[in-house]
């Protein structure tokens, strides 16, 4: 088989180590966390220095070949799913943490850092980076940069666009620019904020200043059960309402806390229709005046049992069920699919009885595991992708979820991005016009179109082709447009 | 009163002609940014609260109902803007917040507007209605252009309404003060900023520190006992009065900088009389001082310097930016406004 011109000038240009091009090597990266997508690159190249990286961009640049930056591959939307005529660019070297700067409460580190490894090295300042996704012992600060990841702690911390200073990116046409900077802004359009959530369509990231907190002196958990789930929803709201931000708060449906109780002692009601976990954290003093607030909402919400975690132990054992949950899906059923649309919180019951009935009509079990705070849904599909149509229908039913999303006025993707996964979706969310202007950014900073093509915004001719199949409320989302 | 189809329809038109617009809000901060020359867009009346339930922590306006409204919509349910805009005057718009992107005192602790800003809709140069972001604490579909907007001086594109992320009031807050150097100011500030103190404010003028707390009633109590120093009354007229450019320091009618550090950088040494705010990030100096001093005293401090107020509104009033930087600047404008019609320089020469 002769191989692609690339191949052999990359292996020329850096060393033999950096590139891999046989097809087992290439196995590896043929996917990231939404593994029910997967393709073989041209070539994976793990380059070690900046000079290689810019090399290789210069490469794929003369040749014409896209490039798919990835990081650790823990992504949940396929956004680093290889292209079949594209290099994968991994960034896994680049894993220093360049300094710590405890009186400005920041830290310079490589794209390939993990998220994890940021607070551990913070630690012996009293501080920590406060984005924490799920995967954050694997993920890495590049990729949740590229993704705007977010997680737990959200409502009150923010996402990574809010804990992040400065960036230092390479272009495709391999200019170095550094956005953001020392201080809290910087000259010019905010493209720190551009950047951040571009799902490596706009540069490559070879630098990351994040910001660093104060760890909070106390935590707590109030662990509140309800018999139904409206009831639940209406007591998120209502702890909103009384003017409390709480540092996290999830909901855990009863099919999820099942799950969940086959799997390790949590201490969960088993019979409860859900559970709210509602963290609390800052000056002891402060902690203990808002445990007694939110506990007196959720005893309003009628709320049938309540427990505070009284040490750090049982704090832990709180959330330990919560972060298992996942992982427990995954013993239930051969398969599960996550979806991450956003609503606006009134709409909750709404959209968990919509999701109910969608269940039902699909016949897929699903469970609830999110972030009630933010109104950041996941809700999960359990299937098996060895049943014939089986991953077909899940994927139709995650579309409608997204739809239902959309429709009450939310998003399609809250912190896990659009990738491929959610390509179709984003002609549902956006006009024509939108899609345009996307696209006229891109051509801004990529205008050979290299860089990770084909994912996070849809061509115009993709959204024809879906809508013709997709008709809503008797409406053509693209009426401009001719189909064929 | 909704004048969308109408605003459209003007920067469209205008867009044919070629012809530059200047956007309008309240005025309240002409004199900010560099001098535009075009025919007016007048944005206030286009005005009015479009959605706001307290328990959301969104609320939704067009671009040129006042700050003031909007405030006090949300202090009826205990809320807040966070980031604190400054209103300049009585009628600063809520366009012209998020177009300026400036941000009061809170702002360290906080964030910035335009961490606030969760979705917006606006008209590019093109004409052309659009929508991004949205009313949810999340989103990450498509870029984030609601973000890029927000401190563009209207350069990319007209903005119609803003979706903000707003929070609950503080419970309880308390100012103190303390008598020190500007080098002990910032040291002790950032200390006790790392140490978790929920400080909420900061500032330091003639001699003095002035920190704000803000928390329940038992944890801002923790926190100023620690601390020490007087508590000083009347503090939410100082941190207003701070916000607005109204304390003796800024009436000066000399030309005012605004320099952008890292907030641990020690004082810089150029003359001038000196205000400190954000712990040390934020540093406003008038006096006897060059354009060229201040851009290069700040460059070494690894920061930037704005000609915030005064001088010569037709020169360079921003930090200049590096080539590649520059040239990205261009494309983007060109991406929203090919004939270049929106505040034409506003920003930069040729932006």
């Amino acid at each position: 088989m002769s191989r692609h011109p690339i191949i052999t000038e990359l292996r020329r240009q850096l060393t033999d180590a950096c590139v891999l091009f046989e097809p087992e090597d290439l196995r590896p990266y043929e996917c990231d966390a939404l593994s029910a997508y997967r393709q073989l690159p041209l070539a994976v190249v793990i380059p070690e220095t900046a000079g290689q990286v810019r090399a290789t961009l210069a490469a794929c640049t003369e040749h014409r070949v896209p490039v798919v930056a990835r990081g650790s591959g823990t992504g949940l939307s396929g956004g680093a799913m290889p292209l079949a005529n594209g290099i994968i660019l991994s960034l896994a070297r680049f894993n220093r943490i360049l300094g710590i700067d405890s009186a400005n409460r920041v830290a310079r580190v490589q794209p390939g850092v993990t998220n994890l490894a940021i607070s551990k090295a913070a630690e012996p300042y009293g501080l920590y980076y406060a984005p924490d996704p799920s995967s954050q012992i694997a993920c890495s600060i590049g990729g949740n940069v590229a993704e705007n990841a977010g997680g737990v702690h959200c409502l009150k911390y923010g996402l990574t666009t809010h804990n992040i200073q400065a960036l230092e990116l390479l272009t495709m046409e391999g200019e170095s620019l550094r956005l953001g900077g020392a201080a809290l802004d910087a000259p010019g359009y905010d493209l720190l904020a551009l950047l951040t959530g571009s799902e490596g369509l706009l540069g490559i990231i070879t630098e990351v200043t994040v910001k660093l907190l104060p760890r909070p002196h106390a935590a707590q958990v109030v662990m509140a059960a309800f018999a139904s789930v409206e009831a639940a929803g209406a007591a998120v709201t209502a702890v909103i309402a009384s003017g409390i931000v709480p540092a996290g708060l999830e909901l855990l449906d009863n099919p999820a806390i099942r799950a969940v109780a086959r799997f390790m002692d949590t201490g969960y009601p088993a019979d409860a229709a859900a559970i709210l976990l509602c963290e609390l954290d800052g000056e002891p003093e402060d902690v203990t005046a808002q445990i007694e607030q939110v506990c007196a909402v959720f005893r309003n919400a009628g709320s049938t049992s309540m427990q505070v975690s009284g040490n750090e132990a049982e704090r832990l054992r709180f959330w330990a069920g919560r972060k298992a949950a996942f992982p427990a899906m995954g013993r239930l059923s051969p398969d599960y699919y996550c979806m991450d649309g956003t609503i606006p919180r009134r709409h909750l019951a709404h959209v968990l009885n919509e999701i109910g009935q969608l269940s039902k009509e699909y016949g897929l079990p699903i469970c609830n595991v999110f972030h009630a705070g933010d109104g950041n849904l996941h809700p999960l599909i359990l299937y098996d992708a060895n049943q014939p149509g089986e991953l077909e229908r899940t994927e139709e039913l995650g579309g409608r979820i997204l739809e239902l999303c959309v429709e009450v006025g939310g998003t399609i993707t809250g912190e896990h991005g659009v990738g491929l996964e959610k390509i179709n979706q984003m002609c549902v969310q956006f006009n024509s016009a939108e899609l345009e202007q996307f696209h006229a950014i891109k051509h801004a900073f990529d205008p050979g179109e290299l860089l990770n093509p084909g994912k996070a915004i849809p061509t115009l001719h993709r959204c024809a082709e879906f809508g013709a199949m997709h008709v809503h409320h008797g409406r053509l989302p693209h009426p401009e447009l001719e189909r064929y | 009163m909704d004048l969308q189809a109408s605003l459209i329809e003007q920067v469209r038109d205008a867009a044919g002609a070629r012809q530059p617009l200047r956007i309008e809000g309240g005025g309240s901060k002409t004199f900010y940014g560099r001098v535009v020359n075009g025919t007016p867009l007048p944005l206030a009346p286009h005005r009015g609260i479009t959605a706001y339930t307290p328990s959301e922590l969104v609320v939704s306006a067009r671009a040129g109902t006042p700050l003031a409204e909007i405030e006090a919509a949300l202090a009826e349910h205990g809320q807040m803007l966070a980031f604190e805009p400054p209103h300049f005057t009585d009628r600063a718009t809520l366009g012209g917040a998020i177009a300026s992107g400036l941000s009061g005192p809170r702002r360290p602790c906080a964030g910035a507007a335009r961490d606030f800003v969760l979705g917006v809709n606006c008209i590019n140069g093109k004409g052309e209605y659009l929508r991004f972001g949205g009313q949810v604490m999340k989103n990450v579909a498509g870029y984030d252009v609601s973000r890029l907007l927000t401190g563009s001086l209207g350069t990319l594109a007209v903005l119609l309404e803003v979706h903000l992320k707003v929070l609950p009031a503080p419970q309880r807050e308390l100012t103190l003060y303390v008598e020190c150097s500007p080098a002990e100011c910032i040291r002790h500030t950032n200390e006790w900023i790392r140490q978790a103190l929920p400080i909420s404010g900061s500032c330091y003028l003639d001699g003095q520190m002035m920190l704000r707390l803000s928390g329940t009633g038992p944890g801002v109590a923790a926190a100023a006992h620690r601390i020490g120093g007087e508590v000083f009354d009347e503090s939410n007229r100082f941190w207003l009065r701070l916000r607005e450019q109204e304390l003796p320091f800024f009436d000066t009618g000399q030309p005012l900088w605004r320099i952008s550090v890292a907030p641990a950088t020690p004082p810089i040494p150029l003359e001038g009389n000196w205000l400190y705010e954000w712990a040390g990030a934020q540093r406003w100096l008038t006096g006897p001082v060059s354009a060229d001093e201040v851009r290069q005293a700040a460059v070494l401090a690894g920061g930037h310097a704005t000609l915030f107020r005064h001088g010569d509104r037709t020169g360079e009033v921003f930090h200049p930016l590096p080539a590649a930087l520059w040239s990205l600047h261009q494309r983007l404008k060109h991406s929203f406004d090919p004939a270049g019609i929106l505040n034409p320089g506003r920003m930069y020469p040729g932006l």
